[in-house]
């Protein structure tokens, strides 16, 4: 087979981000060639570069031999490159055949020949054995159609190479089977298809080879043929994940959270945000939820925070059932929750420290009789919690948007734990800190669970995981694929229950934790 | 606590400074770009503003109408501030403004109690009347989404047009036997009593800075306030910390729309007598000029409200003496406008942009 698309030593540098460093890639004809990596490797830049999105720092892209320069997205389309993205780039309220004209080279001068095209869309429909209705309009369609579309959408415009983004993730299993199907029908044809991927089962089963991206480089190529699904999570993750673990040993205590099949479904989709999940937190343990970004875990942070009301289930916190209560409700029986965003969440950042302090607390008798506000009392308080926790600023008057992201960080932790909480529920809690920080919130962190509380640790960050957890818990499409005890796993299984497969299955129905 | 208080000063005078230096130079450039204005139309910009000096500051007497012109946009300068500080944009200052004068009007007229009760019954009247004009607003808001910038200006027309339909037929409110367009004046009771003697400055202007304190202190004071700012900075926060945004925004809008009604009721008690069709020159409108230059701070609306007062009281004065129209005050305040928003604009753009950079970087 011939090579019909090499990229030669891509780099891509943003400011203060290499994003894509020293990145090949070289694809045949006629296969299906899928991106393997985790969140950040660098996927989704390269694929913008070519598309013609971004513009390399430098490094070349050939196309069948010949160097190719893209100035716009328009370019890479002329030159047979289609992507379809992961959020789909369709007008609701227009219809198919529409849809597919916007943009396109053969709308034709000043009349716009909507017959000729939607006989077009229906022949390209046909012939890989899709149903369609050119004249239906997007909104009306389902989220497996809509993708339809979009493959549709750059074959009508002449694509040759379709770069298909995540494309299952919005998909139910049968839908993904006859993604698939599509997928070899076109490789049959003579489309080359790149795929990009972090879901191990889906790309062992539908590539010829993967190129895995770990941190912006490419750590290789490979021959499905000559990988195990194991090998491939090894290579997916990568590093070795220390798990040395300064904990105090203790029995676990009693439950403090129970959460008992919680579901969320999907506005006009089968696919469930949340599927069934069960977990249990109990006092002076740190359950762990890993996972790669986007699986629901914002969601389900959400439910039991009243920001998002469930479909179904419950979760059970001192008798009472956290999807039925309002986010004050919860929050005034003694759960902390420290959000995934500080700046647009967790502060406010116009305001000065002392006002961020009471964010929680500043309606009860503690800060102020009636109505009113006793700011002694409040500069007393914001004092110590800055002492206390060595948060570095100025004052107390300072604005919560002029401290660095570290001490922003832990003016949250310090007003989340000075509540005295009894479940701490904390998400990427040390995103984008540096390692001082970072040390400084996983003590913190430790501290609690060493008292006695439950601590529910969401994050994306294998290592923080493993390093913090009694228990993991892996988060995969709204599902928890099992949970392990940290010192009893290992990278590998770790990374084939992020990329979707079960624990038991893993384990051959084997241990139980 | 030592080091921290100064902190404090230097913090807040960093904040004051820089708010005092964006209202105080678009005052300045407005004032330039309307003398430019005036030296184009071939008269002398310098007599121009001495004769609007003289008008407003002049005499007791300007001084006094200067007071007149300052107590209703205090009030609706208020009004605005309150609501934006909820994260929503009042702009129907006007109409709560007639809905509070005819509520006023209509208890001043057709009550008959002492004036130790008539006077803060006729208070009350306004405040009701402008309140539930607005709380009509927030409903909509809360209730369908709609956006409170498009329906309070759909409901100041039709307030505008309700009070010329009461005040157009002697039976509703216009005055028997009397000129159509306005109504029966107000008893004796129900009127404020003048505060300079032989002006016509009243006692609304004491009702307005007795408004500016409580403004501060529900702001600042009161945990329903806090509530109110943190909702106007960041909603994501207000709903993570629990807080209902959906009544704070009812909460706010009777409350602004109450203050822009007493403006109403004080023009009606305290300068007119009576309600008169179409009798607000735009003060409802001037209130977002005033809450603007004055940052929606306490002080800052007195500022403005004292600047844009000066200018209307002194307009007069420019005209006629200095043959300069009155409407380039109406020009030097659109250009105050511009002016702060465009300023703010850019420090909110340059902020925004300080916010993305810095959890990029280390994201990655």
């Amino acid at each position: 087979m011939a090579t019909i698309l090499e990229m030669r030593h891509i780099y891509k540098q943003f400011p203060g981000v290499l994003a894509n460093a020293d990145v090949c890639l070289q694809v045949e004809a006629g296969e299906v060639h899928t991106l393997l990596g985790e969140n950040g490797a660098g996927k989704s830049t390269l694929m913008n570069v070519l598309c013609g999105l971004y513009k390399p720092t430098s490094g070349e892209i050939l196309i069948e031999g010949k160097p190719v320069r893209f100035n716009s997205a328009k370019d890479s389309m002329a030159i047979g490159i289609g992507m379809v993205h992961q959020h789909f780039m369709l007008i609701p309220t227009m219809t198919v055949v529409e849809n597919c004209l916007i943009g396109s080279h053969d709308a034709g001068g000043m009349k716009l020949d909507l017959k000729t095209a939607a006989q077009k869309i229906s022949a390209l429909a046909k012939e890989y054995s899709m149903e369609l209705d050119p004249y239906k309009k997007i909104g009306d369609l389902a989220v497996g159609e809509r993708q339809r579309v979009e493959i549709i959408k750059a074959l009508f415009r002449g694509a040759r190479i379709l770069i298909l983004d995540e494309p299952t993730a919005v998909l139910t299993p049968q839908e993904t089977h006859e993604l698939f199907n599509m997928v070899h029908s076109l490789t049959d044809k003579g489309f080359t298809v790149l795929f990009i991927s972090h879901k191990l089962n889906e790309v062992k089963e539908i590539s010829n080879r993967v190129t895995v991206l770990r941190l912006g480089r490419t750590c290789g190529t490979y021959n499905i043929a000559d990988c195990s699904v194991n090998d491939l999570a090894r290579l997916m993750v990568g590093r070795e994940v220390s798990f040395s673990i300064d904990r105090r040993q203790q029995e676990q205590g009693a439950p403090v959270l129970q959460i008992e099949d919680l579901t969320l479904g999907q506005k006009d989709s089968e696919v469930k945000t949340l599927n069934h999940v069960n977990l249990t937190v109990h006092g002076g343990e740190i359950l762990g939820i890993a996972g790669v970004d986007g699986n629901g875990q914002s969601e389900l942070v959400e439910c039991l925070t009243g920001l998002r009301r469930a479909s179904e289930g419950k979760a059970l916190y001192k008798g009472k059932d956290l999807l039925k209560c309002s986010t004050r409700e919860i929050m005034s029986h003694g759960v902390s929750h420290i959000p995934q965003d500080r700046q647009r969440t967790g502060l406010v950042m116009p305001m000065p420290l002392r006002e961020n302090f009471i964010l929680q607390d500043y309606y009860t008798e503690e800060f102020g009789k009636g109505g009113f506000i006793d700011w002694k009392y409040v500069d007393a308080y914001s004092d110590r919690l800055i002492r206390d926790f060595g948060v570095k600023t100025p004052g107390r008057f300072e604005l919560a948007q002029n401290l660095s992201g570290g001490n922003q960080q832990k003016v949250i932790v310090a007003r989340e734990i000075s509540r005295k909480p009894e479940l701490l529920i904390a998400m990427h809690p040390t995103r984008g800190l540096d390692v001082g920080a970072i040390e400084y919130i996983h003590k913190n962190i430790m501290d609690q669970r060493d008292s006695g509380i439950g601590v529910l640790l969401v994050s994306t960050e294998l290592e923080e995981v493993l390093k913090l957890s009694d228990r993991v818990a892996v988060m995969y499409e709204g599902e928890i694929m099992g949970i392990v005890k940290p010192s009893e796993t290992t990278v590998e299984e770790m990374g084939l229950m992020m990329g979707g497969m079960p624990l038991e299955k893993i384990r051959g129905g084997g241990e139980n934790v | 606590m030592k080091k921290s208080d100064s902190t404090k000063l230097k913090a807040t005078m960093d904040g004051v400074l820089r708010q005092c230096l964006v209202s105080v130079s678009a005052v300045i450039v407005a004032i330039l770009l309307g003398m430019l204005l005036i030296l184009l139309m071939g008269k002398n910009p310098i007599v121009a503003f001495s004769a609007l000096l003289q008008g407003a500051f002049g005499s007791m007497n300007s001084f006094a109408e200067t007071l007149v012109k300052v107590t209703p946009l205090l009030f609706t300068g208020i009004s605005y501030a309150l609501a934006n500080r909820c994260g929503l944009t009042n702009l129907g200052m006007e109409g709560q403004m007639y809905m509070g004068a005819l509520a006023a009007a209509a208890v001043g007229i057709f009550v008959e109690v002492p004036a130790a009760l008539h006077i803060p019954l006729c208070i009350l009247a306004g405040f009701i009347g402008g309140g539930l004009w607005g709380l009509l607003a927030g409903w909509l808001k809360v209730k369908f989404g709609a956006s409170e910038i498009i329906t309070t200006v759909m409901l100041n027309t039709i307030a505008i047009y309700f009070i010329e339909f009461m005040v157009t037929d002697p039976a509703r409110m216009m005055e028997p036997g009397g000129v159509s367009g306005q109504s029966s004046p107000l008893t004796d009771s129900a009127k404020l009593s003048i505060l300079l003697p032989n002006t016509r400055a009243h006692w609304g202007i004491m009702i307005g800075l007795l408004c500016i304190v409580l403004f501060w202190l529900f702001l600042w004071r009161s945990k329903k306030g806090y509530e109110v700012r943190v909702s106007g900075f960041n909603m994501q926060a207000a709903a993570y910390s629990g807080i209902n945004t959906s009544r704070n925004i009812l909460l706010v809008m009777l409350l602004a729309g109450g203050v822009a009604g007493l403006a109403g009721a004080s023009e009606v008690m305290g300068v007119q007598g009576r309600l008169y069709a179409g009798f607000s020159p735009g003060y409802g409108f001037d209130g977002i000029a005033v809450a603007l230059i004055g940052m929606n701070s306490p002080i800052g609306i007195i500022f403005g409200a004292l600047l844009f007062g000066a200018f209307r009281a002194g307009g007069n004065r420019m005209q006629m003496k200095a043959y300069v129209p009155f409407s380039i005050v109406n020009v030097i305040q659109a250009i105050v406008i511009f002016a702060v928003v465009a300023s703010q604009m850019l420090l909110e753009i340059w902020s925004e942009r300080q916010l993305k950079k810095q959890p990029k970087q280390q994201d990655a």
